[in-house]
């Protein structure tokens, strides 16, 4: 088995128990961990703030060429959505790739790629 | 302080080369720019080589004193990385070396082989310019990434796939007398509207295809070229990099690209040029929506006009702002780690009249050169003029 890699998979654990956080610098900008410093101001005061129940879809993708990881999961949804200050990238699941649209209400979770069965960050409509 | 000249240039046929290993790539496009050059090998002092995927292709690090040998050079070699603007970071740093006086001769390069590991592994590749754990773990592919890009483009300031396909069009049609191109085949509108979705919005024809080949230029300082009575028209006058979060989700706009903004100012300013001065462009057209972008940070069209430039033929080679005669990475290929020197060598050849398409700019005395890596978290700019 290969070695965590701390601050992510540490942060995952939490998405998937509903506890999922973000760091949050003295100036407000919000980040995913790990992180010693904030790379838009230098405040190295990160504190963990909790995530927002629900993100919106800012930009999204349906990719029908994937990586060899991805295949038996294609074509999927990725998108990245907005958390408050936080921005995140995740698989859409749950809802016709032609459906999904910017704007889109979604919820944050720990899924499985289809393909290999490791972790992923999925969004769900809410 | 005086500005480098390109003394020669060399690249290979871009294309399906598998069974060609990067070191014999990148000797012959090494040999060639040495050859056009008319400077002996024993005068290069230093080799600057781009390259993004080695390891994963050819299983190969250290690759510096590979290629230095592959060319037969003895100087001090060493490897550029910065994803696809591997190469035009090499430039940078050699124009700076020889400003210094502390080099006269520079070798700078690059060489990239990716077909011999096939469709799936190359995009494997490719998508690690991204952040591994935030973006490539949730599905993020290279095309993907500019997917993205381009539906933000479009809510943000309109504009379509068909504009995007003018883009191919004109860039597959401007590839048709470069006999170094990967793809010499015009294509319609149609033709690119109708081929498969790779990551929607984007087509198969709205990617670059995957390539192997390599590129060369022999960069010299001012005095070396006139001791040496060298035949080099064309120096690099200005030089600029900008840098941003690797993450596309970490930047307040994913229809912009700020590194390359920021190259561009930093370019102009060390030319004493501004965007008004540009007669011709390379610039890096991974995808569709990528050239869009780069006309756009070089200042040639205000933000959301970039869209419609090949539609309207303004960017075509009939058109006031030609980008990308060469048929860009688009058509002509994008041997990744090759593609910012390829870019210099285009250039060179357009402004001292040996490109096939020179003729389209016959008065054309300045030139700029955008090269970009992933999703511009990386981008170099570089000013090219004719000596006067």
């Amino acid at each position: 088995m290969s070695a965590r890699d701390g601050g992510y998979d540490d942060w995952l654990d939490a998405v998937a128990e509903g506890e999922g956080y973000y760091l949050e610098c003295a100036n407000g900008h919000g980040w995913l961990p790990p992180r010693r410093v904030c790379p838009d101001c230098g405040s190295r005061d990160l504190d963990e703030e909790p995530l927002p129940d629900a993100g919106e879809i800012a930009t999204h993708t349906t990719v029908y060429v994937a990586t060899p990881a991805f295949e038996e999961d294609a074509p999927y949804v990725t998108a990245v959505a907005h958390f408050g200050p936080v921005s995140i990238t995740g698989m859409v699941r749950d809802v016709d790739p032609a459906a999904v649209e910017m704007g889109d209400v979604v919820g944050i979770d720990v899924g499985e790629r289809e393909t290999t069965g490791d972790r992923a960050v999925v969004f769900r409509p809410r | 302080m005086s500005d480098p000249r390109v003394a020669g240039a060399g690249v290979t046929d871009f294309g399906e080369h598998p069974e060609r290993t990067g070191r014999d790539l990148f000797a012959e496009a090494g040999l060639a720019a040495l050859d056009d050059a008319g400077v002996p090998a024993d005068d290069v002092d230093a080799l600057y080589f781009g390259n993004f995927m080695g390891e994963l292709a050819e299983h190969q690090g250290h690759q510096g004193p590979l290629m230095a040998e592959a060319v037969g050079v003895e100087a001090p070699a060493t490897r550029f990385e910065a994803a696809c603007a591997s190469a035009g970071a090499g430039v940078r740093q050699a124009v700076k070396n020889l400003r210094s006086g502390e080099d006269d001769v520079i070798l700078v390069g690059g060489a990239e082989r990716m077909t011999n590991i096939g469709t799936a592994a190359a995009t494997d590749a490719l998508a690690i310019a991204a952040d591994d754990l935030y973006e490539v773990r949730a599905g993020m592919t290279f095309p993907g990434a500019y997917g993205l890009m381009a539906r933000s483009y479009f809510a943000e300031y309109g504009g379509d796939r068909e504009d995007l396909a003018h883009v191919a069009v004109k860039n597959h049609e401007h590839a048709l007398v470069n006999e170094h191109a990967q793809l010499r085949k015009e294509i319609t509108v149609e033709d690119a509207l109708e081929a498969p979705m790779v990551a929607e919005p984007l087509g198969l024809y709205d990617a670059c295809p995957i390539t192997d080949g390599a590129a060369a230029a022999v960069l010299v300082s001012e005095e070396y070229a006139e001791v040496h009575g060298l035949d080099a028209r064309v120096s690099i006058t200005g030089t600029g990099q900008g840098g941003d979060n690797l993450a596309l989700q970490d930047r307040p706009h994913f229809d912009q690209t700020p590194a390359a903004d920021a190259a561009t100012e930093e370019a102009y300013a060390d030319a004493g040029v501004g965007p008004d001065d540009v007669d011709v462009a390379e610039v890096h057209d991974c995808f569709t929506i990528a050239e869009v972008l780069a006309v756009e940070s070089l200042g040639l069209f205000e933000r959301g006009e970039g869209i419609a430039a090949a539609r309207d033929g303004v960017t075509t080679r009939h058109g006031e702002m030609p980008v990308n005669l060469s048929g860009g990475l688009k058509a002509k290929g994008h041997p990744v780690g090759a593609t910012g020197v390829a870019q210099i060598a285009t250039l060179t050849w357009l402004l001292d009249g040996s490109h096939p398409r020179a003729d389209d700019v016959p008065d054309a005395d300045v030139a700029v050169a955008h090269n970009a890596g992933g999703t511009a978290a990386s981008a170099t700019v570089h000013v090219l003029e004719v000596v006067s």
